[in-house]
């Protein structure tokens, strides 16, 4: 099947109320409303939308895999910033 | 083969269920053929809408839905020459869909209202279907009449092909003018306005032009069709006549 020079963009579906949209692929389209179809036909066929968002994948910025160790390593020795670091004294009923 | 007493109750089923089946199955062919992906995907959902539908409007006609779908010969089908075309290219098969659409849609959200309980639940599902069907169709349309001046001639070649099919969703005989005297079924005369509108507003949309009101074509409800029926039901009908019986 021959895949025609139309834009990329990214699917979000919020599955249920309360919680966040969540990245689930993405689709071809020529534009945003046939996009939002195309994701509504694509990854809500089973249930799974009360939701759908798309965004061109041109908009998203992201963060370049070889800044890995910049970005994400100094959080790793921190282990202090993690609730499980401390301990509760018995004498706290409410936290 | 299936003798079947078509009462206009019967009738007023069996048509509308062939309607949903004929145009189903056209839809179905075109999985592994779509332009993209998305589009196969999009196609596939409206004929599984749609033979969905079918399954419950052959339940109200008669007591075997698949006797009905696979062991009718095409004089004995009751569905709109419309729905039979040819898929042609995607603008033919897109202009098909909307044309039908945009009067399935009103028509459906007017049985909602229907005098008969099992009729008007079908039509609180359809209604939901058809609705997106038609947008789905309708922004497509758009698309192709304004996009390139391939696709504007296309999609105005489909456009100008399909017209002289629409008169016959419009059309009332006896059976069905009973069935709407019974407010069992929705008055089509009283839809053609907001047909009419929805069609004008598309095509101007799409900068295609409405063609004229010419001769149109019938004969779809009384088992007269177009010679394409038959070679399509010949290949839906193949396994079940081959094996009857069979299944998976």
């Amino acid at each position: 099947m021959s895949t025609p020079a139309s834009p990329i963009w990214e699917v979000f579906i919020r599955s249920r109320t309360g919680l966040a949209h969540r990245h689930v692929g993405s689709v071809h389209a020529t534009d945003a409303a046939m996009a939002l179809q195309a994701a509504r036909d694509v990854y809500t066929r089973r249930g799974e939308g009360l939701s759908v968002w798309v965004v061109p994948s041109g908009a998203i910025t992201a963060s370049d895999p070889a800044d890995k160790g910049m970005l994400f390593e100094p959080a790793e020795s921190k282990i202090y910033r993690h609730p499980t670091f401390y301990e509760v004294p018995d004498e706290v009923e409410h936290l | 083969m299936i003798a079947l007493a078509e009462t206009p109750s019967v009738l007023f089923a069996l048509r509308r269920a062939d309607d949903a089946l004929v145009l189903g199955h056209r839809l179905s062919e075109w999985c592994g053929r779509a332009p993209m992906l998305e589009e196969e995907l999009a196609l596939a959902n409206i004929a599984l809408d749609l033979i969905g539908q079918a399954r419950l409007l052959y339940a109200q006609a008669g007591p075997d839905e698949d006797a009905l779908a696979y062991l009718r010969d095409d004089r004995a089908y009751r569905n709109l020459l419309l729905v039979e075309q040819p898929n042609g290219d995607f603008a033919h098969s897109i202009a098909r869909l909307f044309l039908y659409a945009a009067f399935a849609d009103p028509w459906w959200r007017a049985m909602t209202r229907s005098s008969d309980p099992g009729l008007a639940a079908i039509a609180g599902k359809a209604e939901k279907e058809t609705a997106y069907h038609l947008r789905h169709a309708g922004d497509w349309l758009v698309r192709l009449g304004d996009g390139t001046a391939e696709s504007h001639a296309r999609a105005q070649a489909a456009v100008d092909a399909l017209w002289p099919y629409t008169g016959e969703m419009f059309a009332v005989d006896a059976a069905e003018q009973a069935m709407i005297d019974a407010a069992i079924g929705a008055d089509l005369a009283a839809l053609r306005p907001g047909w009419e509108a929805t069609v004008a507003r598309v095509l101007a949309e799409a900068t295609l032009a409405r063609p004229a009101d010419g001769w149109m074509q019938r004969g779809g409800r009384s088992g007269a069709h177009s010679e394409h029926l038959g070679p399509m039901l010949a290949v839906m009908q193949h396994l079940p006549r081959s094996h009857p019986g069979a299944k998976w």
